[in-house]
């Protein structure tokens, strides 16, 4: 490689001797070894360590410390990235095109400096690892923001029992009715039953649990038994004492009033 | 002086446990609470927190109260370990991913210079931070990759066009 007649030059200024103060030794970059992201974080370490304009850098200088830091990540036995050793390919080509004595321009052939390339993925690395550091700082659940709750009070979900339409109600009767038709002769003989004493019976079979509405409406006492049985169902709903459901089979279900917490 | 309908309103995201949407809130609240109203109420009720501990923030998924970032040291103490640090690599890619996205991998390497581990697109994924929001129709069809909304949640971000302005030196591009 040619030795460049100065180390570093920040704008026009030239800089002939390499500033002790901003020398990296070798030493110095194997502590630092582990640290770096990458070719890209390396190189953009070196540049920033010696104050170079991004925009001006004196490719030699930095392929030689790059290349530096390549031995001794080898000498130390690292498993060399593939990616510093494409970075030093790309770096070498950059100084061998700067080298070679440009042809002629002509109009057509826009023949940019072969940094050019280098420096936008420096630039964009540069951006990325400021936004890197800025996310990082942002505040974060879990670690600098809690979100904050309160037990809940605790809450019984009663499901609302399906409404049951008067109708549906006539409709279940009528079945009941005509069960008790199809058994109403075998009756010869008829007890005289009152609604109120059918009330407590119903009661009395309600409270063991809740029953189907046709095993209450039982036909064998026929017609006139249903309809007691039906006119004594509907006192107690109405007095409260009673509720009419659906069970999952859509068939009503006569339980004992459960009171509303 | 906290009204009814603030009070009420409290009460429900303390007890959600997870940010809840203005029109979650609105649904919540029923019919005479409408945006305007629900978003004054909001607004009181925010400024009632200003000396208390917590405070009431809105992010991607809706409104959350939070314990104020001031007092991280001392709540970290509840919790013996300290919260999980991400390597630069890791934040990195995450910043990749949440400024060009949607983005494959070849492509995050191209920005970062050197290949990604798969690692750390796992990690982020498990965290629930990115997803693969579709593939490139590109040789490969490769994965493409985008931040979720429990991203902006965990990072206190409303959108992405929040994120842009407090991370990237130019917006993020749509989704």
């Amino acid at each position: 490689m040619v030795q460049p007649e100065f180390v570093a030059r920040v704008g026009e200024q030239l800089v002939l001797e390499f500033p002790q103060d901003l020398y990296i030794p070798p030493d110095a970059l194997a502590v630092i070894l582990e640290s770096f992201e990458g070719p890209l974080d390396l190189l953009l370490y070196l540049i920033r360590k010696q104050n170079i304009d991004i925009l001006d850098i004196p490719i030699a200088e930095v392929t030689r410390q790059y290349m530096g830091y390549i031995e001794l990540m080898q000498g130390m036995q690292l498993e060399l990235a593939a990616d510093y050793l494409v970075m030093a390919a790309w770096l070498a080509e950059i100084k061998s095109r700067m080298l070679l004595p440009r042809p002629p321009k002509t109009e057509d052939e826009d023949e940019e400096d072969p940094r050019l390339a280098l420096v936008r993925r420096l630039q964009e690395y540069e951006l990325l690892r400021q936004a890197a550091e800025r996310l990082d700082a942002l505040p974060r659940v879990e670690r600098d923001v809690f979100p904050v709750s309160v037990q809940p009070p605790a809450i019984e979900r009663r499901q609302e029992p399906p409404k049951v339409a008067l109708d549906e109600l006539l409709e279940a009767l009528r079945t009941a009715l005509q069960r008790a038709a199809l058994v109403e002769h075998h009756h010869i003989q008829r007890e005289a039953i009152s609604v109120r004493e059918r009330m407590s019976l119903i009661l009395l079979r309600v409270a063991e649990g809740a029953v189907l509405l046709l095993d209450l409406l039982t036909p064998d006492e026929g017609r006139r038994g249903v309809v007691v049985s039906f006119l004594a169902l509907l006192e107690l709903l109405k007095g409260g004492q009673i509720e009419v459901e659906r069970d999952a089979e859509g068939l009503f279900l006569v339980s004992v009033k459960t009171e509303a917490c | 002086m906290l009204t009814p309908l603030q009070q009420i309103l409290e009460a429900v995201l303390l007890a959600a446990g997870e940010p809840l949407s203005r029109a979650r809130l609105e649904e919540i609240m029923g019919e005479e609470v409408d945006a305007a109203i629900l978003d004054e109420a909001l607004r009181g009720l925010a400024a009632s927190y200003a000396e208390r501990g917590f405070e009431l923030v809105e992010v991607a998924s809706g409104l959350r109260l939070q314990a104020r970032e001031r007092f991280a040291p001392w709540i970290a103490r509840l919790t013996p370990e300290r919260p999980a640090r991400y390597s630069r690599a890791v934040l990195e890619t995450l910043a990749l991913i949440a400024w060009k996205q949607p983005v494959t991998r070849a492509e995050i390497e191209a920005v970062r210079g050197v290949s990604v581990n798969p690692n750390i697109l796992r990690t982020l994924q498990e965290r629930g931070w990115i997803t693969v929001v579709g593939k490139k129709e590109a040789p490969g069809r490769p994965d493409l990759f985008g931040t979720t909304r429990q991203f902006l949640d965990d990072f206190n971000l409303q959108c992405l066009e929040d994120l842009a302005a407090r991370v990237f030196p130019e917006p993020a591009k749509e989704r």
